[in-house]
């Protein structure tokens, strides 16, 4: 046993490492994102859970409290739930845009994604001023400026996200090759816009 | 036997040892910190633990008042649970995880250091209650309304949840890093069917925290905005409900108890083939169970909640029992492993036979628990911390002291003490039998948990005192233990790469490895490889007749 050493001259039984290393599949960083994605999922389902207990241990009507107006779509959520869906698309034109090899409108959808994004932040806090009850007023105050919340706070993420990556893109970092960064944060991207889909129905319709 | 032979190192740019100890991203000297940091909060709740138990020595107030014996217990079960089992196994798993692959390191290096710095920083945090008035006093659990402003104004329970945030964080992105690393970094021919148990269970316990940590997240938010934004999650009074919490806080907690001791059975599957020289008995049969305990360990949450009314009692009792059923396989697995071995009863196998005797004990109190008709008669006794440290302590402590002992001359070159060793275990073993298999005894005659004094008619005060004295022997057992390290870096016995003639391609590098870990990698043909490869003259033509014509004299 002990006279044994392999790798002098034994190359049956011990091969180099690095030629061999597999590269196939989804790219190491997207597998990262997706599983980070995964723990937001449950962070959220949390959120929403605490929400349907509320609602359903609940005494009385559900809704604002009492001198606030019931919750309408017009003339802010509704608005601004089609622009950050419009975004996801935009983003997605910029994915394509760079899977070809085409800068200049990655560049492009890239700003108008993070454009549509700031404008989708800016018309919730618009209505956060318009809605008439706040954070402490009853649990469904305390359960709607939460999940909104946080979700808007996911939203100014992916804003922080989109900037750095319009700041490499215009320095021309990426290429039909290198672009995981921008199928990452898209990826991303798409998640925040589910979560709103999901919130807005809940709020909204569920009711 | 060294069966990789290395290139001379690369030579790196010169920098100072501090430095390079505070900004690596080596996995292996984060696994180090990882396992320093979490040793020195296991001494700083160990000796809270002390406190505690000399309190209840005997009845009367004698050193504490109530509110400090509150803060010391919520302070001991938090540091413990943690800051030191969850991080203690995940510095073993980011030490071992990579080698046992045959990967250069984690899949984000960065992201490694980032989770274990917040972990220092968060339990500081927990800890830092203590300068503002009073650390967090409600237990590890904080149930509402204890926690809510009324009931706990101080500054302290915001530590606690802001601290419990970032430590939780660094959890999840040491999960995400886990699993990125294991689907993606493995070595050419390690089908996920030719992993070390080990990574195996690391891979499931992954996976618990990705799914169950962020709950908790959730909830500590809920709880800092009713605390500090007048909300109303967990208050009545404004529609909220402070069941909600104990839901959301055991939907994290049970599978929180999976993570704390899977890896822990990882590190015994391990190391009972290696001490008994013969494979681990069913192998896939072992990954089954541990994906089924996974599973499961999401549907018992509401055993924790019996008490509360508000559960359905047959579902989450029928799924408590049934979660026997993977942890027994793996009973049946580790005996069946020894059976007929040739055991070798070195300290990493002692530990790890204690682990199976003691976790034995506890998954039985266990069983005896799901039962909800008995479970209504021992809630928040004395039972329920008998049962919980059988588990925690009995289990996965044994586990991380097997871990130590196992892999320490792998991260050191050189071999713990033997004799000492010995005598850390048997101290240690007899210590937490005196400590905690009195406190069965103590729940069932109804001593409630988490209470500072007792009346002296209550019959409890024998029990106490022998609980306590077991406490002092652990603390005891843990001098041998610190010399051994000590005096082994000093002038330990150097003992090559592979002292155990163990299977796994960990022990296929130097002791301790290069930065980069392997040079070259043999064929990994089988979850054994490096047995294979010091048995590889087997598959060699012509090797029968030889072995044969040596068999005769």
């Amino acid at each position: 046993m002990s006279a044994e050493t392999p790798a002098a001259g034994a190359p049956a039984g011990v091969r180099p490492l690095v030629a061999e290393r597999r590269e196939a599949g989804m790219p190491t960083p997207l597998v990262g994102m997706l599983l980070f994605i995964a723990s937001e999922v449950m962070f959220f389902g949390g959120l929403f859970a605490a929400y349907f207990n509320s609602r359903a241990t609940h005494q009385g009507p559900w809704g604002p409290p009492h001198p606030a107006p019931e919750l309408e779509i017009l003339p802010v959520a509704l608005p601004i739930t089609i622009i950050l869906i419009a975004s996801s698309f935009t983003m997605q034109f910029g994915v394509w845009a760079i899977r070809r090899g085409d800068t200049r409108k990655l560049k492009l959808w890239t700003a108008v994604t993070l454009l549509l994004g700031v404008v989708f932040l800016i018309g919730q806090l618009y209505d956060y001023s318009q809605l008439g009850f706040g954070i402490s007023d009853g649990i469904f105050g305390t359960t709607f400026y939460t999940l909104t919340g946080f979700h808007g706070a996911h939203v100014f993420g992916g804003a922080v996200g989109l900037t750095i990556l319009l700041a490499r893109s215009l320095q021309g970092q990426f290429s039909a090759r290198n672009h995981v960064a921008v199928e990452a944060i898209s990826m991303y991207w798409h998640f925040v816009d589910v979560v709103w889909i999901a919130l807005f129905t809940t709020l909204y319709f569920l009711r | 036997m060294a069966t990789t032979t290395l290139s001379p190192r690369a030579e790196s740019y010169r920098r100072s040892w501090v430095l390079d100890w505070l900004t690596t991203v080596d996995h292996k000297k984060i696994g180090v910190l990882y396992i320093l940091n979490s040793f020195l909060f296991f001494f700083a709740a160990g000796i809270l633990a002390l406190v505690l138990r000399s309190e209840l020595a005997v009845p009367g107030l004698q050193f504490l008042d109530e509110r400090t014996y509150n803060e010391a217990f919520t302070m001991h079960g938090t540091i413990m649970i943690f800051l030191f089992v969850v991080p203690v196994l995940a510095g073993f798993a980011n030490y071992i995880v990579p080698l046992q692959i045959g990967a250069p390191d984690m899949a984000f290096p960065r992201i490694n250091a980032l989770s274990f710095w917040l972990l220092p920083l968060g339990g500081l945090l927990i800890f830092s209650g203590y300068l503002f008035g009073g650390a967090a006093a409600e237990g590890w659990t904080s149930y509402n309304p204890l926690s809510n402003k009324t009931y706990a104004p101080g500054v302290g329970t915001d530590l606690w949840i802001i601290g419990l945030s970032l430590v939780g964080t660094a959890s999840i992105l040491g999960a995400v890093n886990f699993i990125a690393t294991i689907f993606k970094m493995r070595a050419p021919g390690m089908t996920l069917f030719r992993m070390p148990i080990f990574v195996w269970t690391v891979l499931v316990t992954a996976t618990l925290i990705l799914l169950a940590t962020p709950v908790l997240t959730a909830g500590l938010i809920m709880l800092f905005i009713d605390r500090n934004y007048g909300g109303s999650f967990f208050e009545p009074a404004a529609g909220g409900n402070p069941i909600l919490w104990q839901h959301i806080f055991w939907f994290f907690g049970h599978p929180e108890v999976y993570i704390v001791i899977l890896p822990a059975m990882g590190v015994v599957s391990e190391i009972l083939p290696v001490f008994s020289r013969k494979p681990l008995f069913g192998y896939k049969a072992f990954v089954f169970a541990t994906i089924g305990i996974g599973l499961l360990s999401f549907s018992v949450w509401a055993h924790h909640m019996f008490t509360t009314g508000v559960v359905f009692l047959p579902f989450f009792t029928f799924m408590t029992a049934l979660i026997a059923v993977p942890t027994g396989v793996k009973m049946f697995n580790w005996l069946a492993t020894m059976w007929r071995g040739a055991l070798v009863f070195t300290t990493p196998m002692l530990f790890a036979i204690g682990f199976i005797s003691m976790f034995l004990i506890g998954g039985i109190s266990g069983v005896v628990l799901a039962s909800a008709p008995i479970d209504f008669h021992l809630q928040d006794t004395y039972f329920v911390v008998a049962h919980l440290h059988y588990v925690f302590f009995g289990g996965s402590v044994f586990g991380v002291f097997a871990a130590t002992y196992f892999w320490f001359p792998k991260m050191t070159g050189r071999r713990l003490n033997e004799r000492l060793g010995k005598i850390h275990f048997w101290l240690h073993f007899i210590g937490f039998n005196l400590a905690f298999f009195p406190m069965h005894s103590l729940g069932i005659l109804g001593m409630p948990r988490r209470i500072a004094d007792y009346s002296p008619n209550a019959g409890w005060t024998i029990y106490n005192l022998i609980s306590t004295f077991g406490a002092f022997v652990i603390a005891i057992s843990i001098v041998p233990f610190l010399i051994n390290v000590v005096a082994t870096l000093i002038n330990g016995e150097r003992v090559g790469d592979d002292p155990w003639e163990a299977n796994t391609l960990e022990w296929a590098t130097t002791s301790p490895p290069p930065p980069y870990n392997f040079d070259r990698l043999p064929p990994v043909r089988s979850e054994r490889p490096v047995f294979d490869l010091r048995h590889r003259h087997v598959d060699e033509p012509g090797h029968a007749i030889v072995a044969e014509t040596e068999a005769q004299p």
